[in-house]
């Protein structure tokens, strides 16, 4: 019993990290019908950036604490993604509107080209440390209720918390302020976010700055776990079968669609394992998101897809 | 009934708009005078709807200019236009349908909304209590429709009929100069088309607001608006008070005419 709360517990961790990049996805799916392809660059792209900044600036400004040089990293970072959203829509997205769902999903390839081109050539090609000062060592806990207790990652642990809480904020923020609730009209309907003057520019910058955001957190998070290297651009190809699984519409849908791959791969890893061969993490989410493609193609809270004929 | 009109607050002059070869609109001129109910009627495909949206800045006429209070827009835009103060409503009814009633309604003040993105963020004093005065008119705006208890329902799963109050109440939680109504009474009962003309009148009569409204049904609409104009294939074929509009040989032969 203590074994396999101990694997569900690792697997909803791991799961609310692919929460975080699907998160991503269906932002800007929402707001600009845009599968963005570039997610998994903007990941890259910024836990290149604060890796980079974390190591440049107790140089730059003489500082030693490593807390006061990992914020100002973050806030360096953070800005530098809000020029990127910002850089996109001016360059790119603004001169496609209307355009179909194809030809965008090429251009945010392109943009993912260009965002692993760039980070590289500022940021070096190396394999790069973050160190937030995440705890490393695993604890116990629950001694008393189990036989040998649980054994649980600290690192995940926290991880998975800064992503409820970014998850919770974000909700709150979309809920609570002037400007989630227009995003949220340009969601629904851009024609009719147009007419109320919704300026649809401006919410594109703001969701894109969101997703960027986002991409920031769980680049570090990532990055600190792995450490930041180009192989950080496809982890976020893990965001995909969540996606397809909670429906790309629906922000609960990508929080309890990562959830229920994260827990899906390490309990098939660990109980279908010895059955049928190791290796089940690597292709679990995609079998699964194959199965819902077939029967559920609108994801477990996606909206139907109707066309009018 | 006497009634009191200003000068005219919208004029639109020899507007024509194509697709691709198909002429929709051709040398349109009308105008539109402060506080009045105008109407623009005609028979399907007559160019209704696409007069609306050239008025809203949805499409851009390859001639002519609309003249808003003095002011030539040659390149209008729905962004534009609202700032401009013309609010308007959805024949098929563009409602954000996932947002609760008052949601929507919320977020049709937002054109008057000062507080940035950062004071809504940090939930601040005075992006808070902006937040609630906005909330106070659009709480107007809902008993004025007598919708208080839909206020919290997501829009989408209330009834056609209601979804067309609510639409209307977006567009007048903007506190528009300008309404544009397009096809309001379309797909109701008599009873909601009752209702519906009631708010028209008492808008117009309570906020003193202008309204431009299109309508298939030419029964109703001859009751209650000021001036028509009379549309057919893409044409202005009458413009003039409902009686005169009523008794024009071009406009009865367009709605009992052999060719339609």
């Amino acid at each position: 019993m203590g074994f396999f709360i101990e694997t569900l517990i690792g697997g909803l961790m791991a799961g609310m990290l692919y929460s975080l990049v699907a998160l991503g996805f269906v932002l800007i799916f929402k707001a600009s019908g845009v599968f963005n392809f570039a997610q998994g660059a903007m990941v890259l792209f910024a836990a290149l950036a604060m890796a980079r900044f974390a190591a440049w600036i107790p140089g730059w400004l003489g500082i030693d604490s490593l807390w006061l040089a990992n914020g100002i990293a973050f806030v360096l970072s953070g800005a530098l993604m809000f020029v990127v959203a910002w850089l996109i829509e001016r360059l790119v997205l603004r001169h496609l509107v209307n355009q179909d769902g194809a030809t965008l999903l090429m251009a945010t390839l392109g943009i993912a080209y260009v965002l692993e081109g760039i980070g590289s050539s500022i940021f070096g090609s190396d394999i790069y440390k973050i160190d937030v000062g995440m705890p490393k060592e695993p604890v116990m806990i629950l001694e008393g209720s189990f036989e040998g207790g649980l054994l649980i990652n600290k690192e995940d642990f926290v991880a998975a918390l800064i992503a409820a809480l970014l998850v919770g904020l974000l909700s709150l923020f979309f809920q609570k302020t002037a400007t989630g609730r227009a995003l949220r009209a340009v969601a629904d309907d851009h024609q009719a976010a147009q007419s109320v003057g919704i300026p649809l520019n401006r919410i594109w910058v703001i969701v894109w700055c969101v997703a960027g955001l986002v991409a920031l957190v769980a680049g570090i998070i990532w990055g600190s776990k792995l450490g930041v290297q180009f192989s950080l651009a496809t982890v976020a190809l893990r965001g995909l079968p969540v996606v397809i699984l909670g429906g790309l519409t629906s922000i609960p849908g990508a929080i309890i669609g990562g959830l229920i791959i994260g827990v899906g791969e390490k309990l098939s890893e660990v109980y279908l394992g010895p059955l049928i061969g190791d290796g089940i993490e690597i292709w679990f989410a995609y079998q699964l998101a194959l199965l819902f493609l077939l029967f559920r193609p609108q994801g477990l809270f996606g909206e139907k897809i109707i066309d009018r004929v | 009934m006497s009634r009191e009109f200003g000068d005219a607050i919208l004029d639109l002059r020899h507007v024509s708009l194509a697709f691709g070869g198909v002429k929709a609109l051709t040398d349109i001129s009308f105008d539109v005078r402060e506080h009045e109910i105008r109407a623009i009627i005609g028979p399907n495909g007559a160019g209704k709807s696409s007069m609306l949206n050239v008025i809203n800045g949805v499409y851009r006429p390859q001639q002519g200019e609309i003249i808003l209070r003095g002011q030539r827009f040659t390149r209008m835009s729905p962004y534009k236009a609202a700032r401009a103060g013309i609010s308007r409503t959805f024949q098929n009814i563009a409602l954000f349908k996932g947002m609760s009633v008052i949601d929507n309604l919320m977020a049709g003040r937002n054109l008057k909304i000062r507080s940035n993105l950062l004071q809504q963020a940090f939930w601040w004093g005075p992006a808070r209590r902006e937040e609630l005065a906005h909330r106070a008119k659009v709480e107007e705006v809902i008993d004025f429709l007598e919708i208080q208890h839909i206020r919290r329902t997501p829009v989408g799963r209330l009834p056609y009929g209601l979804q067309k109050r609510v639409d209307l109440g977006r567009a007048l939680a903007m506190e528009p100069n300008i309404l544009l109504l397009d096809e309001p009474m379309a797909g109701m009962n008599v009873e909601e088309k009752q209702d519906m003309c009631r708010f028209i009148l008492d808008v117009n009569d309570q906020f003193g607001t202008t309204i431009v409204l299109i309508e298939h049904d030419m029964g109703v609409v001859m009751d209650i608006s000021d001036r028509v104009v009379v549309l057919d294939y893409g044409r202005k074929i009458g413009d003039g008070i409902p009686d005169d509009v009523r008794a024009n040989p071009d406009v009865i032969s367009a709605y009992l005419g052999a060719s339609h």
